[in-house]
């Protein structure tokens, strides 16, 4: 063949459905240039990730979501139709076509078709309000469904079930979960476990009904409907959601005569191909030795092995474990491998701890030689450890009971060293230690660059903590130091710094350079260490010896411009104030001429103040009732709020005045980044506290604590972080959650980053706050009552203060003002004036 | 510094302030027939006193006299409030950019008094 012969004989590849695993598909092969790939979706948008489905709940939008976008596969060369519904496929002309009557030649045609959930045939199963949990267009449905309704049913128990219920309780329905089997997720949990799990999420609310079978759907009495049971028994609902199991979309396999099972499934042989050879099945829609794959990580794996088949490899597909680990309603629950014991001869042993709700069982050989399966509920800490002595046929400790046991310090662990380089480190991707070791060679050195190239732990990221823990032994065994030092003159990073303060309480910059730094500071460490002095003894910042260190704006209690001059915010407690001190505003900015906008933290900026306008403005200020808004400092700025029940006919509780409390006990805390806060009186939260650092909804029984969002440059939906608290409890866990953040985060690391580098993340936090993991509650309690008893406004202080107030004179040796600072008029008020509009300043040197 | 005698012999010292109207560790301004000169008292490096232009070419402001000091690579240096780039305080040398610098000058105290050679 000629080359120009080769370039026309590029092949057609036609992929069918464009779920997670169509799109792991298409990721395999676009780059191989002898390939074009048209990706046909009967659905209306590209691959999302469905695994995280529920987050559509707890903020996630559908672009969060979306694990692809039409720009990412123009680019990559991929011809691809939405709402393209394949009605035929001709296997003789090698061609399909779709709904509309399209046409689409192929050479390798992959149908990653999926699955859809079974609904069990109940009479009265199609009526308004009975749904099911698959696809994005669901929870629309689902939300729409709520709005109307105020219990919610879910038929099913299993794992999806369980996500489904939790959805509808975030939406704030009465929920139950209806099973027919006498346990809840019996696929991968024993008795035991299921019955602690049922305890758990009763607790959390939920009301579980095992072992009944649903006769009917007929009309309620108080609720829409009424379901009416084998044992007679009923349960009224106003929204039932079907969530009883999967069930393989094999219908074009049916039609054109592709062998499928005896229950359904695409029949595929180890290489993914159908029984036409040149047809390749991946995924929920294909039958492995009789097996449906109800998981991602065995779709991709298929995805791998038939793009690698199609390109001439041989790669074959054996199969994969179904080990799992989720967080279902806050519940922590793990299986591994033979989860019933099932295997010949297996033993186990059992842990229960029934007033902390966990329970623990480990299966190993009858030689107590290997770990054959596992399950965990209420804590997973273990998991990784256990997969690891699974899935590597890992020799047991002599008593294989210490793996599970509580023992304090004496714990087995499983070092990243122990494990063999064939060791699965990240299953979603088919990643092990020995491709984690080949990315350190070939020069990954930080964790982003490993993700990027090998993609382990970019799937559902239960790897990550160990990830990070084979990473960084790698490279610690390769004598690379992992460098945290803040600047040349420190070499701590801040926490480190953070933690020589306190213990050798050490009270000033100079003391610390000469302990613990070299050379004169600069602009990073000086007012890093000012503000953990200030975190931590909370001193007066403009004090002699700490005011070298504070940037500008802190140095000079307003927040510098780009033209010299200063912009000034009082401080407006949740964005609420008295006519009188809004005249008072308006009548300041006027008599100084200053500019004047409404921030996004529903507050009033003035802008064009020279530094010797400063204190005058402020002592008018604070005269009329103001206090400094710290704008210009790392510091809390604002909790935002809207007017909760006071006026709004929607609000169930008065997130104003708990706006105007936060505001107030937090207001002057000085933190290694600027912290937001939002208050909103009901779920239609027009404060947007999803967006901030520390975000509280109101909800019927109490408030709902949302944690380390944020707005501006790398937005991030807050994570739920513990439901319906009383007053006192929220309190209390945001006095943790803020000085935990500021005792060990980076500098200038936002509450949101802070989050995403905590070694496991949402669940460590949990733990360490509501859980007190660390025993660390109380001091976190103790500090910030230190810091909120010695509030001060700064403002006031430096205004009695005659050495701080020297300052604020543009000129050491004259009352002149700075003859640079120019400003025009634009739309009634001042701003700077551009290069072009300056008058120049005549400036001789005689 | 590099002064030819015809300009030297224009100069003067020229009071600025007293000594105490310094700020250890951080800058203040002077004003001297329109020229705006920052002035630095870094009480721990070698030299103590050190005298640069107000304004920041790169920001294109008056506000050096506002920035905070400390050292790179034991070199006295000053970093701008607006965008954070290091002026040396013995050359005026702006170190993340080869085009920009701000003058020097010099400054001294006698009998209590500050003074600049302008």
């Amino acid at each position: 063949m000629s080359a120009q012969i080769q370039i026309q004989a590029k092949q057609n590849i036609v992929v069918v459905g464009n779920g997670m695993v169509g799109h792991h598909f298409v990721e395999q092969l676009y780059k191989d240039n002898d390939y074009q790939i048209t990706v046909l979706s009967a659905e209306s948008r590209l691959a999302y990730d469905r695994v995280h489905l529920s987050e559509f709940f707890t903020g996630k939008t559908a672009d969060d979501l979306a694990m692809t976008d039409v720009a990412t596969y123009e680019a990559w060369g991929v011809d691809f139709r939405t709402n393209a519904k394949v009605v035929n496929i001709d296997k003789a002309n090698k061609k399909v076509v779709t709904a509309t009557g399209e046409e689409f030649g192929y050479d390798k045609l992959v149908l990653a078709t999926g699955s859809y959930p079974f609904v069990p045939p109940i009479p009265g199963k199609d009526r308004d309000h009975c749904l099911v949990y698959r696809t994005i267009e669901d929870l629309h449905a689902i939300e729409n469904s709520a709005k109307s309704s105020k219990v919610g049913v879910v038929i099913g128990g299993g794992l999806l079930g369980l996500e489904a219920a939790n959805a509808i309780k975030e939406l704030g329905l009465e929920t139950h979960v209806v099973e027919f089997a006498p346990q809840l997720m019996g696929v991968q949990v024993d008795a035991g476990g299921g019955a602690v799990l049922r305890n758990k999420i009763e607790d959390l609310g939920v009301q579980v009904h095992t072992s009944k079978a649903t006769n009917v759907i007929e009309d309620g009495e108080q609720c829409r409907y009424k379901l009416c049971f084998s044992d007679d028994t009923v349960l009224e609902t106003d929204l039932i959601l079907f969530s009883a199991g999967i069930r393989p979309y094999d219908n074009l396999a049916r039609e054109f005569d592709l062998e499928i099972g005896e229950r359904g499934g695409i029949t595929i042989n180890n290489q993914c191909q159908t029984s036409d050879a040149d047809i390749y099945a991946i995924g929920e829609c294909a039958l492995w030795n009789n097996f449906i794959f109800g998981l991602v990580a065995p779709g991709y794996a298929m995805a791998k092995v038939a793009a690698k088949h199609i390109c001439g490899e041989s790669e074959s597909f054996t199969g994969a474990d179904m080990s799992t680990k989720l967080k279902l309603m806050g519940v922590e629950v793990g299986s591994i491998g033979d989860a019933h014991g099932k295997t010949a001869g297996s033993l186990t042993y059992t842990y229960e701890n029934q007033p902390e709700g966990v329970y623990k069982k480990i299966v190993v050989s009858s030689d107590k030689s290997k770990l054959l399966g596992a399950v965990l509920i209420g804590d997973t800490s273990e998991y990784d450890s256990l997969l690891q002595y699974m899935l590597n046929g890992i020799d047991l400790p002599e008593t294989p009971e210490s793996l599970i046991l509580p023992m304090g310090g004496d714990k087995p662990t499983l070092g990243a060293d122990s494990l063999p380089d064939s060791a699965m480190i990240c299953s979603c991707h088919n990643v092990t230690k020995g491709d984690i070791i080949a990315s350190v060679d070939a020069g990954a050195t930080d964790l982003p660059a490993l993700k990027s190239c090998t993609k382990a732990s970019t799937g559902c990221g239960g790897c990550s903590a160990l990830l990070k823990d084979v990473f960084e032994t790698e490279l610690e065994n390769r004598g690379v130091e992992v460098k945290k030092d803040m600047c040349e003159h420190f070499a701590y990073s801040r926490r480190e710094l953070f933690d020589l303060i306190k213990v050798e309480k050490i009270k000033t910059f100079d003391e610390l350079l000469d302990k613990h730094g070299s050379g004169l500071g600069c602009e990073i460490c000086k007012p890093t260490t000012a503000s953990i002095l200030a975190s931590v003894y909370n001193e007066y910042i403009l004090e002699k010896l700490h005011l070298p260190l504070q940037d500008s704006n802190d140095n000079f209690l307003a927040n510098l411009q780009k033209d010299g001059t200063y912009s000034v915010v009082p401080r407006i407690p949740g964005g609420e104030i008295t006519p009188e001190k809004l005249i008072v505003i308006g009548e300041v900015a006027k008599k100084y001429a200053l500019y004047t906008k409404i921030t996004g933290g529903q507050r009033i900026d003035m802008f064009g103040a020279r530094v010797e306008q400063l204190p005058l403005i402020w002592q008018e200020l604070i005269d009329a009732g103001f206090e400094t808004g710290h704008a210009y400092g790392k510091s809390l700025r604002t909790v935002k709020s809207c007017v909760g029940e006071t006026w709004c006919r929607f609000g169930v509780k008065d997130s104003l005045s708990m706006a105007l409390y936060l505001e107030n006990r937090y207001k002057g805390l000085r933190s290694p980044h600027k912290i937001k806060f939002a208050v909103s009186g009901c779920t239609r939260e027009c404060a947007e506290a999803q967006s901030k650092d520390i975000g509280v909804i109101a909800t019927e029984n109490g408030w709902n604590l949302y944690v380390c969002g944020n707005g501006g440059m790398r937005p991030r939906h807050g994570d739920l972080f513990a439901t319906d608290l009383d007053d006192a409890t929220l309190i209390q866990y945001i006095d943790r959650v803020l000085m935990f953040y500021v005792k060990t985060a980076d500098r200038l690391q936002r509450t949101s980053v802070w989050l995403e580098s905590l070694e496991g993340g949402l669940e460590y936090l949990q733990k360490v706050i509501i859980d007190d993991s660390l025993e660390l509650a109380g001091e976190l309690e103790n500090q910030m009552k230190v810091i909120a008893d010695s509030y001060q406004c700064e403002w006031k202080t430096t205004l009695a203060d005659p050495e701080a107030m020297k300052r604020f004179k543009s000129f050491v040796n004259s009352d002149d003002s700075d003859s640079n600072i120019q400003f025009v008029t634009e739309r009634e008020q001042i701003r700077p004036a551009r290069e072009e509009e300056r008058i120049p300043v005549i400036f001789d040197p005689s | 510094m590099e002064f030819t005698n015809d300009k030297q012999a224009d100069k003067n010292w020229i009071k600025v302030c007293s000594e105490q109207d310094l700020v250890k560790d951080a800058g203040v301004c002077a004003l001297i027939n329109d020229q705006q000169i920052a002035i630095f008292h870094l009480e721990k490096a070698e030299q103590k006193l050190f005298a640069v232009g107000n304004f920041d070419p790169i920001g294109k402001a008056n506000v050096i006299y506002r920035g905070i000091v400390g050292s790179i690579n034991d070199e006295p240096v000053v970093a701008s409030p607006l965008y954070k780039q290091h002026f040396s305080l013995l050359t005026g040398q702006c170190l993340q950019d080869e085009a920009s610098n701000v003058p020097v000058y010099l400054v001294r105290v006698q009998s209590g008094e500050v003074q600049l050679f302008v």
